[in-house]
């Protein structure tokens, strides 16, 4: 396995249980929540997809909401394909005729639900064949915030960390990412990215979201994380300037840390072709043994396995109102959400058997 | 003794309806309405002076009638009749300086209303996605209207310092629609085809006409209990539509072009002198705007009656249908889905596809 430097920390014995899952829970995790942990874990590894029929996500939509192209056909009887082709037809519907609702940062979510989402979901579970753990963590309710790591050369771990939430947590919760400017910038992606319900990485949007009861997705190594070179994958960088950490704090918003193993390898970057990323106006141009030598076909990525794991929730309401102002308690937090992102991404690579499998 | 209001703009049909409606409010003894041009309307039987607003002769007849509450309208992006942009300028710059050096000589004058537009936040894709009275724009409008706008605001502020006993609102509109509206927007949704930037979905917010009256009227009377109405104010109505979505809606099919060609097309045809299809509009119709009216429901303590959806509702009632009517869609789709429910489903193949 020709992975990263790794520096395990703490009990050595789990690198060779690779199978045995999220049983290397934190260690200053209480007893319980370790439990809970490693019980639940091997469940959600069996069934591949339980939310989509069980919640009827927003209750306008009409019986079977998988009505469109991308619904698999594992439940077609007679009755349900019936039914999937009226769904799909209401769907249409309303499409057609703009009746259907956006909130105020144009997140659209019949048509991620229904659309975006069933485009997304074959990579995910196809091509990355992503594995989540520590759902639990996330709260069922209330604003929370996620903060994950980030790599990759293009943004897909945000993606699929938007899946992953989407897909497996019980009471189907949508996460609402915080994306960098360049991504508004540029046409298709903007839409598709405001339709998807993510917003400008910024605080008062953040706050707002939060404020709203919404779960946020922040990647707060940015531009540096997502663009640094193959040699330093998975060593975390700078978490930009805590900002996460003081809007997190305004509204008494618990950070929950996730690591996402595997986004690292997609597209191996071992150039960064600057004068062209200047002309182009991009952050960083990569160069992969692929792309851009062999034309489109480099730009697909690796099929590399991914985990994804949600931490314990760091609460941070315990504070008094002035802490957002703190800055030494800020780095603090900021070192601490990082400092466990980075411990959880040595445990996983640990127990990782190799990158693809 | 009654309140003596004195209005600008009331050549403009949103003028018009205001001076009609504020002369309707028991303490209001006296409406009067000027403008550069005598308007085409008639004004409920208001005075209507003829003076432009540019001129020092606004001062003499603010001493003359002795008004105690301003309303000031004649904030436009658009120049009534046969106007230039030069002239549409002058009369939102200058003349918002004559009128306040007027208002600032005159004694009487206790309250200030301004019509002033959310297009101060410019629209940029690295503003925040909900803008509130207190968001500094990452890129400040460079011309066209946004521009006066925000100096007028500029000019209000110092007012408002210089003159601290006269109660200022600042009253920032989203798009204004209605039956009758006449502003830039509105045109562009009369078009049989609407252009688009390709790629952009911008999301719009409306505020109907009958709204802006009611906020005109309340900022211009005593606050009520419990609110404050002096300030500045996002007013719009709740929630948030697409350009797609109200091109579905009106029943307008749109062609995405190029932003760069929407740019160039949009610097001919105001060369040629079509239609006034500004910069600040296209960068609307590209990035959009949302504002946060959270203000306007608790400190000036107003709700508007049509939400955005309704607004456009109503709006597009009033304009007749476009080339692909929402109902006829609708109409098509039920009948594929009563034929394939009677072909008992079994070709999935034509449905939603």
């Amino acid at each position: 396995m020709a992975d990263a430097k790794v520096i395990p920390f703490d009990d050595d014995r789990s690198r060779g249980s690779g199978g045995s899952g999220g049983n290397a829970a934190r260690r200053r995790g209480a007893g319980s929540r370790r439990k809970g942990s490693a019980e639940s874990v091997p469940v959600r590894e069996v069934q591949p997809l339980p939310v989509r029929g069980a919640a009827g996500d927003d209750g306008a939509t009409t019986p079977e909401p998988q009505g469109s192209p991308g619904a698999r056909p594992d439940d077609a009887a007679d009755g349900g394909l019936e039914r999937r082709i009226a769904g799909g037809l209401a769907f249409l519907r309303r499409r057609l005729t703009g009746d259907y609702e956006v909130d105020d940062f144009g997140y659209d979510a019949e048509l991620t639900d229904q659309v975006l989402m069933s485009m997304l979901r074959p990579v995910y579970e196809k091509y990355f064949r992503v594995e989540v753990k520590g759902v639990e963590n996330i709260p069922a309710e209330g604003g929370a915030l996620i903060v994950a790591n980030h790599s990759g050369t293009l943004p897909l771990d945000g993606l699929m960390m938007q899946v992953a939430v989407h897909d497996h947590h019980p009471a189907d919760r949508h996460l609402r990412l915080l994306a960098a400017d360049l991504v508004f910038v540029l046409p298709v992606v903007n839409e598709l990215a405001r339709k998807l319900g993510h917003t400008l990485a910024c605080a008062e949007d953040a706050e707002r979201l939060l404020a709203q009861g919404e779960l946020v997705g922040v990647m707060p190594e940015g531009f540096k994380g997502i663009g640094k070179p193959f040699s330093e994958r998975y060593k975390l960088q700078r978490f930009g300037r805590g900002g996460f950490v003081s809007t997190a704090l305004r509204q008494g918003a618990p950070i929950i840390p996730c690591s996402i193993v595997g986004a690292e390898e997609i597209y191996p970057m071992i150039g960064n072709a600057k004068t062209l990323a200047r002309l182009l106006g991009f952050p960083y141009f990569p160069l992969t043994p692929t792309f851009p030598w062999l034309g489109p076909l480099g730009a697909v990525p690796l099929p590399t396995k991914w985990t994804i794991q949600f931490g314990e929730p760091i609460p941070t309401d315990g504070y008094p109102p002035e802490a957002a102002e703190d800055p030494m308690l800020m780095f603090n937090l900021t070192d601490q959400v990082r400092e466990q992102i980075q411990h959880t991404l040595y445990k996983l690579l640990v127990q990782r058997r190799s990158v693809f499998f | 003794m009654g309140k003596v209001v004195l209005v600008t703009g009331v050549a403009r049909q949103l003028g018009g309806r205001f001076v009609r409606r504020i002369q309707r409010d028991p303490d209001v003894d006296r409406v009067v309405g000027v403008d550069a041009v005598a308007p085409e309307h008639h004004l409920g039987g208001a005075e209507f002076v003829q003076a432009d607003i540019r001129q020092s002769a606004i001062g003499r007849i603010l001493a003359e009638t002795g008004a105690d509450t301003v309303v000031h309208l004649d904030v436009t992006g658009t120049p009534l009749g046969s106007g230039s942009r030069t002239s549409v300028k002058e009369t939102n710059v200058i003349g918002t300086m004559q009128l306040l050096g007027a208002c600032q000589k005159s004694p009487a004058v206790q309250r200030l209303v301004v019509k002033s537009s959310t297009n101060v936040y410019g629209s940029a894709p690295r503003d925040p996605a909900v803008c509130t009275e207190t968001t500094a724009p990452k890129s400040l409008p460079s011309g066209g209207f946004a521009k006066d706008a925000v100096e007028v605001e500029g000019y209000v502020r110092g007012f408002a310092r210089r003159r601290p006993d006269v109660a200022v609102t600042v009253l920032r509109f989203a798009n204004i629609l209605g039956p009758a509206a006449d502003t830039p927007l509105a045109s562009y949704f009369g078009l049989p085809v609407l252009p688009t930037v390709f790629g952009y979905d911008p999301r719009l917010q409306f505020v109907h006409e009958d709204d802006v009256i009611e906020v005109l009227r309340i900022s211009s009377h005593e606050p009520r209990r419990g609110t404050l109405n002096s300030g500045t104010f996002n007013i719009a109505g709740d929630g948030v539509l697409t350009l797609s979505q109200c091109s579905r809606r009106l029943g307008r099919p749109t062609v995405p072009l190029l932003l760069p060609a929407v740019t160039w097309a949009g610097s001919l045809v105001r060369t040629l002198g079509m239609t006034d299809f500004s910069p600040e509009q296209i960068r609307l119709l590209t990035h959009g705007r949302v504002v946060d009216t959270t203000q306007m429901r608790e400190t000036l303590g107003f709700r508007p009656k049509y939400s955005t959806a309704g607004t456009f509702a109503d709006f597009a009632r009033g304009r007749g249908t476009g080339l692909l009517p929402p109902e006829a869609l609708a109409g098509a789709v039920d009948r594929i889905a009563e034929l394939s429910l009677r072909g008992s489903g079994h070709l999935p193949t034509q449905s939603a596809n």
